[in-house]
C-alpha cells in the first residue's frame, strides 16, 4: 500500500526520535484504515499533548491536536455532533491516564463509538523524561532518579474495569497483532481501546540501560506472553512481562444507540 | 374568547438563558451541575433531545467545554453554562477555542468567591477573570444581562458574535438575575436575526483555515466537509499548522486581537438613561443596574441631575462611550458586587479626571437602591 496518500508529506520529518516506536503504530494505523477503505473526509484524529499527541499533525485527515489530556472530551462532543465521522483519539500514557484519567474511564463508561490508540512508553517523553502513570516501580525518570515509588496503572484492565467495548494490548514488536488489534477496534461500535507498548530509548531506555530502540523492541519480544498463556500462571512468574492479547471484546449499545432513545422519548412527550 | 400569546412567559434567568440558546440555533450542550447556574442544564436535558439535539452531563467542567468545541468544530452550535468555580476549570480550554478561533459559548452565572465561596448568593466577582482567566494575550466578548428579557436575547446575541467572530463569547450572568422571574414577551421566532458561521467558498486545496485577508475573520470549514485542516491549540500559520516563525507568529497573533478590536463597535452595547443634564453618571451593569436605575431615579426626585450608563458588553470595555458622556459630570458612582473591578477600568477610561466613588459589597448581598443613592447625593 502507499502510506504516502496518508501522510502529509510536507510536515516531514516528524519530531520522533531514531529507535521512538510510535512510527510502527501510526503505520499500524494507516494499513488498517487502507484494508477498511475509509474515506479521509470521514476521519476525525484527535488528540491530546505529548509526543503521541503529534500523530494528527502528520495525517492527511479533518485533525485536531487539543490541550493536554482532553482528547477523549473533544471528541465525545465531535462524535455526538457528527455521528457520521470515524473518530480515533491517539494518546499517550501520560495523555490518558494522568491528566486525562477521568476523561478516560468516563468515556469508557459512556461506551462512546471512538477508538483510542494508546502509545504507552512509561514516560513523559516531550517534556525530557519524567514519570508517568505505568512508568514500573523502581524504575528512573528524570523526577525519580531514585527510582519509581510508585505502582503503575495497567491501562487495559483500567479500560476493561470501566466498561470499554473493545480492549486489546499490543507491543510495537508485534505488528502483526497491532494490525489486527486496531482494525478490531475500529470496526467495533462503541468504545475501544488498543493500548501499544512502545519504546521510548531517548528518554527512558537511555536512563534505565535498557540499550536502543532495537535492543527495546527484542526486550519486548522476549518477555511479552499472550493473555490465554498467562493464565494461571503466578504474579511472580508474569513479573517483567507485557501480557498482550484481547482483554475485552463485547457488543452492547452505545452512546449514540441509548441516547437515539432519549430522543424518542422526548419527542413524543413534548408534542 | 381570548387566545393565549404564545410568546408570554413567565421564566427565570436561567430557563431565558436555555430558551435564548434554543432559538439560535444551539443544537449541543454539555455541563457539569453547578449552582446557581444548574437550570440551564436541567432545562436543556428535557429540550434539547425533543428537537433533535444532544445534551449530555460530562464527567467535569473542563471536559464539559472541550465537548462544545469539538461539538463546534462539527458545525454544531454549542452551549456549556458553569459559576465561579466551574468557569475557573474551564479557562485553559477557553483559552483554545480563542487560538484555534472555534465559536462557542460559555455561560458563567457568578456567584461568591474566591474558592467555593458563596454557592446560593449573588456576586460579580468575575470581571477580570472573565477577561484574563486564561493564559497569554487574547481578546474575548464578555456580555452581561439585567433581567430576564435581557439574558433571552443577549444569548442568541452571545452566538451571533461567536458565529461572526469565531470567538468564545462568554455570557456574564449573576446569581439574582439567573434566579429572577419575571413575566417576558419573546420575539416572534421568525424576526430573530441568526448569525452563522462564514463558510469557505474556495476548493479545499485552496482552503487556508486561518487565512490573513481584510477581514481579519477566517472562512471556517466544519470536520467532515472535505476540507481536512488541521486544529491546533499551538502557535500556527495561515494553514493551521503549528510554527515557530517569529513573523507568521506576530502576524496571526496581531489578526487574532485586531479582528476584535476594529469591530469593537459592533459588539460593544451600552445603555444609556437621563444621561443628557446629568451631574453625578453612575456605570452598573448585571442585576446591579438595577438597583443603579433606581437609585438615579430618586436621585432626580430629590433633586440631584443623575445618570446612567449600563454597559451591557463588558469586554471589549466601553471606554469610547463612558468618554462620550462623563466629561461634563462632577463624579461617578461605580456600583458592583465586587471589590472595584470595573471602577478600576473606569478610572483608565476617564483618566481619573473625576471623582470614582466605589459602591461595593461581597457579602452575598445585592446592593440595594439606596446605598446607591447615598453615594449619589453625598457631597463627600
Amino acid at each position: 500500500m502507499d502510506y504516502l496518500q496518508y501522510l502529509r508529506k510536507d510536515k516531514m520529518p516528524h519530531i520522533w526520535c531514531d529507535g521512538c516506536g510510535h512510527g510502527i503504530v501510526l503505520k499500524s494505523i494507516l494499513r488498517v484504515i487502507d484494508k477498511l477503505g475509509w474515506d479521509k473526509n470521514n476521519i476525525a484524529m484527535i488528540s491530546g499533548i505529548g509526543c503521541s499527541s503529534r500523530t494528527p499533525g502528520y495525517v492527511d485527515f479533518n485533525t485536531l491536536h487539543t490541550t493536554h489530556g482532553r482528547g477523549l472530551t473533544f471528541a465525545t462532543g465531535l462524535k455526538i455532533a457528527r455521528p457520521d465521522l470515524h473518530v480515533i483519539v491517539v494518546s499517550g500514557d501520560g495523555d490518558a491516564t494522568a491528566i486525562g484519567g477521568n476523561h478516560f474511564i468516563h468515556a469508557a463508561r459512556r461506551n462512546i463509538d471512538i477508538s483510542v490508540i494508546i502509545y504507552n512508553n512509561y514516560i513523559y517523553g516531550m517534556t525530557g523524561g519524567q514519570v508517568s502513570p505505568t512508568t514500573p516501580g523502581g524504575k528512573k525518570a528524570s523526577t525519580t532518579p531514585y527510582g519509581n515509588p510508585d505502582t503503575p496503572f495497567d491501562i487495559s484492565r483500567l479500560a476493561q474495569a470501566a466498561g470499554a467495548a473493545y480492549v486489546a494490548r499490543s507491543t510495537a514488536f508485534h505488528v502483526g497483532k497491532m494490525d489486527r488489534y486496531i482494525e478490531q477496534a475500529f470496526t467495533k461500535t462503541g468504545f475501544s481501546v488498543v493500548e501499544v507498548l512502545t519504546p521510548c530509548p531517548t528518554s527512558y531506555g537511555r536512563r534505565n540501560k535498557e540499550g536502543r530502540g532495537v535492543d527495546m523492541l527484542m526486550y519486548q519480544k522476549q518477555n511479552s506472553i499472550g493473555i490465554e498463556q498467562a493464565k494461571g500462571k503466578t504474579a511472580e512468574e508474569l513479573k517483567g512481562k507485557y501480557i498482550t492479547g484481547v482483554f475485552v471484546d463485547k457488543e452492547q449499545a452505545d452512546y449514540r444507540q441509548r441516547y437515539d432513545e432519549v430522543i424518542k422519548k422526548a419527542s413524543k412527550l413534548n408534542k | 374568547m381570548e387566545i393565549p400569546n404564545p410568546n408570554i412567559h413567565m421564566w427565570q434567568g436561567n430557563v431565558a438563558c436555555a430558551e435564548g440558546a434554543i432559538a439560535a440555533g444551539c443544537r449541543f450542550f454539555a455541563g457539569y451541575p453547578i449552582t446557581p447556574s444548574t437550570e440551564i442544564a436541567e432545562v436543556l436535558s428535557q429540550k434539547l433531545p425533543a428537537i433533535g439535539g444532544n445534551f449530555i452531563q460530562m464527567e467535569d467542567e473542563i471536559a464539559a467545554i472541550g465537548a462544545v468545541i469539538g461539538a463546534s468544530l462539527g458545525g454544531v452550535k454549542a452551549l456549556t453554562a458553569t459559576s465561579g468555580p466551574g468557569f475557573s476549570l474551564k479557562q485553559e480550554n477557553i483559552g483554545f477555542a480563542v487560538m484555534a478561533e472555534v465559536p462557542c459559548v460559555i455561560v458563567n452565572v457568578q456567584r461568591g468567591g474566591p474558592s467555593t465561596g458563596l454557592p446560593t448568593h449573588s456576586a460579580q466577582g468575575d470581571v477580570m477573570q472573565a477577561r484574563w482567566g486564561t493564559h497569554g494575550d487574547h481578546p474575548i466578548i464578555v456580555l452581561s444581562p439585567s433581567s430576564v428579557r435581557e439574558t433571552y436575547d443577549m444569548t442568541i446575541r452571545a452566538f451571533n458574535l461567536a458565529e461572526k467572530y469565531r470567538i468564545p463569547v462568554v455570557l456574564l450572568s449573576d446569581e439574582t438575575v439567573a434566579h429572577l422571574t419575571e413575566k417576558i414577551t419573546i420575539p416572534d421566532p421568525a424576526s430573530i436575526e441568526i448569525i452563522d458561521r462564514k463558510k469557505p467558498y474556495v476548493s479545499p486545496e485552496k482552503y487556508l483555515p486561518y487565512q490573513i485577508d481584510e477581514t481579519d475573520i477566517p472562512a471556517m470549514a466544519n470536520f467532515g466537509e472535505g476540507f481536512r485542516y488541521h486544529v491546533t491549540g499551538l502557535a500556527h500559520d495561515e494553514t493551521g499548522f503549528p510554527t515557530n516563525n517569529p513573523e507568521k507568529i506576530k502576524a496571526q497573533l496581531e489578526r487574532l486581537n485586531r479582528k476584535i478590536q476594529r469591530n469593537r463597535n459592533d459588539i460593544v452595547e451600552v445603555e444609556t438613561f437621563e444621561t443628557e443634564d446629568m451631574e453625578v453618571l453612575v456605570i452598573a451593569f448585571g442585576a446591579t443596574a438595577r438597583s443603579a436605575r433606581r437609585a438615579v431615579i430618586n436621585a432626580r426626585e430629590s433633586g440631584v441631575k443623575a445618570g446612567l450608563l449600563r454597559m451591557k458588553t463588558i469586554w471589549p470595555f466601553p471606554d469610547e462611550e463612558i468618554e462620550k458622556i462623563y466629561k461634563s459630570v462632577k463624579k461617578i458612582v461605580v456600583p458592583e458586587m465586587n471589590l472595584g473591578q470595573i471602577a478600576h477600568e473606569v478610572e483608565w477610561a476617564t483618566r481619573r479626571e473625576k471623582p470614582v466613588v466605589r459602591v461595593n459589597k461581597i457579602n452575598g448581598e445585592p446592593i440595594t437602591p439606596n446605598e446607591i443613592y447615598e453615594s449619589i447625593i453625598s457631597q463627600g
